[in-house]
């Protein structure tokens, strides 16, 4: 039982718990099935973001452009809604994934094949694909009246009574958490970032792991660009400003080593719902903005300092584990 | 760069001079703005010119530089002045950076006045702003009363809560409170700017306040998402969201009826208002100085402040009848 409880994700969910019980004193409507099912929807984003980036980080990298990667495929996919109006959503989700994944693979290379420190390439590429959202459309927002009503309706639309949007969210877990225990390239995430240069001898690419790491990031941030502007219905330049924090913050609060190596698709998307009830909840019990911005900046400080000291004991576990299953 | 910008200025300022010989006893008035090719600048210059016709005896030289910036000014007022203009009106890409160009028109006798983004007070003759705080405050609470004739509780979706405007129009809202019956604020939170932050604001809004009948929404950014949430919560009808936007922005949601009106200035009464102000002061009519009142034509009159600054009218307000035509423009 104590064993049980030592485990970062059940700590979380009593955390969360804990904190929902807490906002029902004051706001009891928020504990409504309807009201919660909202916060995970309202989460989704978070949720995929968090998990591709889940995926860098624990290859010791970090991708600080993830929101601006989300910023430029939902510009993109909203560009050719308004000029095509007759492609289908469809096409446009793909040309939002594509364009994504292809900004993933621009950071990926340049880390792989020229080494440049990862935070220093996705610090450029952040504000190069901000600056081509600028190009493409001169600065200009595309309006709720320029899209067509198919184009927003997706993230909208429920499918068994379970918003597509959240449907979205699920999936992406479902497919993570199987990619990331049962498929070699999975399980070399882990091992590249535990110890790399153990990893080089078990015959793993460390280079090419971090590429596709990236790349993942890069897919998930177009897909999540797309769910953003169709559901906020509206896309400029400034889209998700500042966004890239939250989600690698929802990687450290679900216990995410910054160090690589750490992590589990449990904790990721824990730490996102943890922000995410914390994003809904404060609205509703009336506390000061000041404060607002104060609470949720110590909330990631606790975090981090819990995982400054699980790692200590953790780190090398994990390691035999990653090495065990390479 | 900078060469082929003067002569593509110099180009575009001689060719309407020799447009102008014409009918020499005309009066030049120059409309200066930030950029050539901004839709709302090109609604000003259509109010100037209905200005010009209505006067008979003025010829509106409309011109700027290519981007928005002071250098770029100065090089167009140094021609103007060159070319003898009779008045300037300037919305300003610098506050002081124009200050010693104007000066120098001035001294040519040229009237100087500058409208929507000011100059410092020594480099023109007096200001024109779109509107004022205390207008702006009224008008947002006002377009929320309108639709409500039996009252009812109004809730403020702000930007950050440390921005400066949005605080003093907030603040002129409570002040005028009094004079709309029933009308109950009752909170205010911040977006901050931020589209999610702001749906995610006005989500809770509507959680917290099931009495909730208007979202009022200084900021272009907080009105459009405020409207999207209302449409996706499924209280349109329910709850109106109004305050300060775009029309081209708010054009889908006025369309889908989560906000019956908004506001914001109309460029086209501005540059009415600006050239009027202009010829008055070159006919020798009216003269430029705190706490004089000067007229606009169609738009009234304008009083003076301590800076010599004037509001022109109420912010403008946009509803289905005409939201469409403004998207158009800006």
């Amino acid at each position: 039982m104590m064993a049980l409880f030592k485990l970062r994700e059940v700590q979380l969910v009593a955390v969360i718990i804990a904190m929902i019980g807490l906002i029902a004193i004051r706001f009891p409507s928020f504990v409504e099935p309807s009201s919660l099912g909202n916060v995970f929807n309202d989460t989704s984003i978070l949720i995929i973001l968090a998990l591709g980036q889940m995926v860098v980080i624990l290859t010791k990298c970090v991708d600080l452009s993830t929101a601006a990667t989300l910023a430029l495929c939902g510009m993109v996919a909203a560009m050719l809604n308004n000029l095509y109006p007759d492609l289908p959503v469809a096409l446009l989700l793909l040309a939002a994934i594509l364009t994504g994944a292809l900004a993933g693979a621009v950071n990926g290379l340049l880390v792989w094949k020229l080494d440049i420190p990862p935070i220093v390439v996705t610090l450029g590429t952040m504000t190069i694909y901000r600056g081509i959202i600028f190009l493409i459309s001169d600065g200009k927002w595309i309006n709720a009246h320029e899209m067509t009503d198919g184009f927003k309706a997706l993230p909208r639309a429920s499918l068994l009574g379970v918003p597509v949007l959240s449907l979205a969210a699920i999936i992406v877990i479902v497919i993570m958490a199987i990619a990331l225990k049962r498929l070699a390239t999975g399980r070399a995430f882990f091992a590249v970032g535990g110890n790399p240069h153990a990893a080089v001898y078990t015959g793993i690419d460390v280079g090419k792991t971090r590429f596709i790491a990236f790349v993942i990031s890069g897919t998930l941030s177009g897909l999540a660009g797309y769910l953003w502007i169709a559901r906020y219905a509206v896309a400029y330049v400034d889209i998700a400003l500042g966004f890239e924090l939250d989600v690698v913050a929802a990687c450290v609060i679900g216990g995410v080593s910054i160090a690589g190596g750490i992590g589990s698709v449990a904790g990721a998307v824990l730490g996102s719902l943890f922000l995410g009830t914390i994003k809904n909840a404060l609205p509703v019990i009336n506390i000061s903005p000041f404060w607002q911005l104060a609470i949720s900046g110590s909330v990631i400080i606790l975090a981090v300092a819990f995982n400054a000291r699980a790692e200590r004991r953790k780190g090398r576990v994990i390691l035999k584990k990653a090495e065990v299953a390479a | 760069m900078g060469i082929l910008k003067k002569v593509l200025v110099l180009a575009a300022v001689s060719t309407a001079l020799v447009a102008n010989v014409a009918h020499a006893e005309n009066k030049k008035i120059a409309l200066v703005v930030k950029a050539l090719g901004i839709g709302f600048f090109d609604a000003a210059n259509k109010g100037a010119q209905e200005a010009a016709k209505e006067l008979g005896d003025v010829d509106i030289i409309y011109t700027g530089p290519t981007d928005t910036t002071a250098e770029g000014q100065i090089e167009v007022i140094n021609s103007l002045v060159a070319q003898k203009v009779d008045a300037i009106a300037i919305s300003a890409n610098d506050k002081d950076a124009l200050v010693p160009a104007l000066k120098k028109a001035m001294e040519r006798g040229i009237k100087v006045i500058s409208w929507d983004s000011g100059v410092a007070p020594e480099g023109r003759m007096m200001h024109l702003n779109p509107s004022s705080n205390a207008l702006i405050g009224n008008m947002c609470v006002k377009m929320a009363a309108d639709n409500l004739p039996d009252g009812g509780d109004v809730a403020i979706l702000s930007a950050a809560a440390t921005a400066t405007n949005q605080n003093t129009w907030i603040e002129e809202m409570k002040k005028v409170l009094p004079n709309y019956k029933g009308i109950n604020i009752v909170t205010t939170v911040y977006g901050d700017d931020k589209t999610d932050k702001s749906y995610t604001e006005a989500q809770g809004l509507m959680k917290a306040y099931p009495n909730l009948k208007a979202i009022i929404a200084p900021t272009s950014v907080g009105i459009v998402a405020a409207a999207q949430a209302v449409e996706d919560a499924g209280m349109t009808g329910k709850i109106n969201v109004t305050g300060l936007g775009l029309p081209s922005e708010m054009a889908g949601h006025v369309k889908a009826g989560s906000s019956k009106s908004f506001a914001i200035w109309n460029p086209i009464d501005l540059g009415y208002a600006a050239t009027m102000i202009s010829y008055n002061l070159v006919t020798g009519k009216e003269e430029a100085k705190p706490g004089a009142e000067l007229s606009m034509g169609r738009m009234g009159k304008v009083k003076l402040d301590d800076n010599s600054e004037g509001a022109m009218a109420d912010p403008f307000v946009y509803d289905a009848s005409n939201v469409e035509e403004f998207a158009k423009i800006f």
